[in-house]
């Protein structure tokens, strides 16, 4: 085993057959993670697909039964003591003492972490509350606290420092619409820093707003990853025409090469794939049909979603 | 390792970084309002048996708990005394057991346990931190015990000289100082009960299970103590020797004891610690 370098060029996180066994249940099955520098990493999957567990493996914080992960170019969970500190992370919803107000639930996180530094710490955990806009729920018990308030708190945790990499697991969980805004451009504004930002979510919307990158968990196994383009490219632009003649639209797609093309109601429809759509109206204006209407379905990350993860609403495992 | 000084934390200062932790912790502990009632309930406990002796005047039989609490009618000093060994059988190790089942357990149930860990903390220092802070509050809460018995006792009884249980003269200065080395022994040996409690709250995720658990086990030792027919086995026992406390009241104090006790808290605590660091060392922590 080499020395682990943590140069500039090795992956913000990377995993080699990463692999997680509950009892006889395999949770994780050697998953080869690779999230670049600055990037923003959309990490997705149905409920269940594992994501949680592989970031609490790559945060040290449950052990890897096979293959091994690193983060900032250094090997966890070795490393632990040194990486943590660059790393900011909500795993799996936020956590504190009930009893102790925001404040003092962030001075007992930065306490833990041997390398902050104490004289600056009120005024870290003020401007990470600042950062969150929880500054006039300070002083207020967690307890009282509402979902959404609890979930800025967890992520001005993951700010009390000036990180590298941001593991945010699930970061919009229960929050408004406008909170869910506000947690979009905050992570928009720390990637423009220079920030690594690995965020786990349902909402595909939003991954498809904020990311540069995308991973897809099915069933403990990565069906996908890779930089957003080249993972939308997969998903074939589909079209569908309207026509009062669909039978023979039907037949001249046949003689275009859509391999797919079906009948809908009141047109056809069909993937464009290799088939420009200049061509295809005009063939059919050759062939005397009358083309009503033509539209082009950009497919939505849904739709490579449920590509990807298939269609149930099963929860895998 | 190099990779660790080219990110160059500021000034590392590892001493004042755990004493923050440790502060942190204990106020935490102390700052908790069901704790701060437990406290009150130690020292009340106490201000009951001093109310208790002064409204009746029944002799007690001769034993040395039966002695200590005839002497408090003469001197309230020794309801300090008398005040530890009423709740050092029971609600010492109750309050101690309270304390270690939040420990780790605690943590993990309210899931803030993986937060601390990804602060980072290592996984020992967390574990010895939260051992300290454990040996601490069984000391604390020995001292409330010892505190509300010498306050009522004084309030009560008046504060004099006293006479030794082997018959001798010592002035209140020294009997305070023997008050304050009982405190002490009684803390190291509910130390020693609070890592078996630690060790057990590395086990679970339910705080209440560790500190019944915990409490279990301390009952248990007490019952199998007072079993005559296990004779063989009470010097093995975690709390055989804590009554011994009450040798700091002779003259010369009688040491072979408490000496021995010490070495078997001493122990105890070890084995346990090390029991706990093994559990905790690789523990997945999936709360």
């Amino acid at each position: 085993m080499a020395e682990p370098q943590a140069s500039e060029d090795s992956p913000a996180i990377g995993s080699r057959a990463l692999t997680k066994r509950f009892g006889r249940q395999l949770v994780v099955d050697a998953i080869d993670l690779d999230v670049p520098r600055g990037a923003v990493y959309g990490f997705i999957g149905p409920n269940g697909s594992g994501k949680t567990t592989t970031i609490r493996m790559l945060l040290g914080l449950v052990r890897p039964d096979g293959g091994e992960c690193s983060l900032l170019g250094q090997v966890m969970p070795a490393a632990a003591t040194d990486v943590l500190p660059r790393v900011g992370a909500l795993v799996e919803g936020p956590a504190f003492h009930p009893y102790l107000s925001g404040t003092g639930n962030l001075l007992r996180v930065d306490a833990a972490d041997r390398r902050s530094d104490p004289d600056t710490a009120s005024a870290r955990v003020a401007a990470a509350l600042d950062r969150v806009g929880l500054t006039i729920a300070a002083t207020k018990k967690y307890r009282a606290y509402s979902l959404g308030m609890r979930q800025r708190l967890g992520i001005a945790a993951a700010l009390l420092q000036p990180r590298e990499l941001l593991v945010l697991d699930e970061p919009t969980n229960g929050l408004d619409p406008q909170g869910t805004r506000e947690v979009r451009h905050l992570i928009a504004d720390l990637a423009a820093d220079g920030t690594t930002v690995f965020v786990s979510s349902h909402l595909l919307a939003e991954v498809e707003q904020l990311c540069t990158h995308l991973g897809v968990m099915r069933a403990g196994t990565l069906v996908a990853q890779g930089p957003m383009g080249e993972l939308r490219a997969l998903t074939a632009t589909r079209f569908r025409m309207r026509t009062r003649d669909p039978q023979p639209a039907l037949a001249v797609l046949a003689n275009l090469g859509v391999a797919d093309a079906v009948l809908l109601d009141g047109g056809v429809g069909g993937s464009l794939g290799e088939v420009a759509p200049e061509w295809i109206v005009q063939a059919m204006v050759r062939a005397g049909i009358t083309v009503a209407e033509f539209v082009q379905v950009t497919p939505t990350l849904e739709d490579l979603f449920v590509q990807l993860t298939g269609e149930g609403f099963d929860v895998s495992g | 390792m190099s990779a660790a000084e080219v990110v160059g934390p500021r000034r590392s200062r590892p001493v004042r970084a755990w004493f923050r932790l440790l502060g942190s912790e204990l106020g935490l502990v102390f700052g908790r309002r069901r704790n701060r009632v437990g406290i009150g309930v130690l020292f009340g406990l106490v201000v009951l048996v001093g109310i208790a002796l002064k409204v009746s005047a029944v002799r007690h039989p001769r034993s040395p708990a039966g002695d200590l609490m005839s002497a408090v009618a003469g001197n309230g000093i020794f309801l300090g005394f008398a005040g530890l060994s009423v709740e050092i059988a029971l609600f010492l190790p109750l309050a101690v057991s309270v304390l270690a089942g939040d420990a780790i357990a605690g943590e993990a149930n309210q899931g803030t346990l993986r937060y601390l860990l990804i602060a980072p903390v290592a996984r020992g220092r967390l574990l010895v931190m939260k051992a300290v802070s454990l040996i601490i509050g069984g000391l604390v809460g020995a001292t409330v015990v010892a505190l509300s018995g010498l306050l009522t006792g004084a309030v009560l009884f008046g504060v004099r000289p006293l006479t030794t249980l082997s018959g001798t003269q010592m002035g209140i200065g020294d009997g305070l100082f023997r008050l304050l080395l009982a405190v002490a022994y009684l803390g190291a040996g509910l130390g020693a009960l609070s890592m078996i409690g630690l060790f057990i709250s590395t086990l679970t995720e339910q705080p209440i299970a560790a500190t019944v658990a915990t409490a279990m086990v301390s009952t248990l030792l007490w019952i199998l103590d007072a079993v005559p027919q296990l004779d063989w086995l009470h010097p093995w026992l975690l709390v055989d020797r804590w009554m011994s406390f009450v040798d700091l009241l002779r003259d010369p104090v009688f040491t072979d004891r408490i000496v021995t006790g010490l070495w078997v808290d001493a122990a105890y605590a070890a084995v346990f610690l090390l029991l706990a660091w093994l559990r905790f060392r690789n523990k997945d922590v999936t709360s």
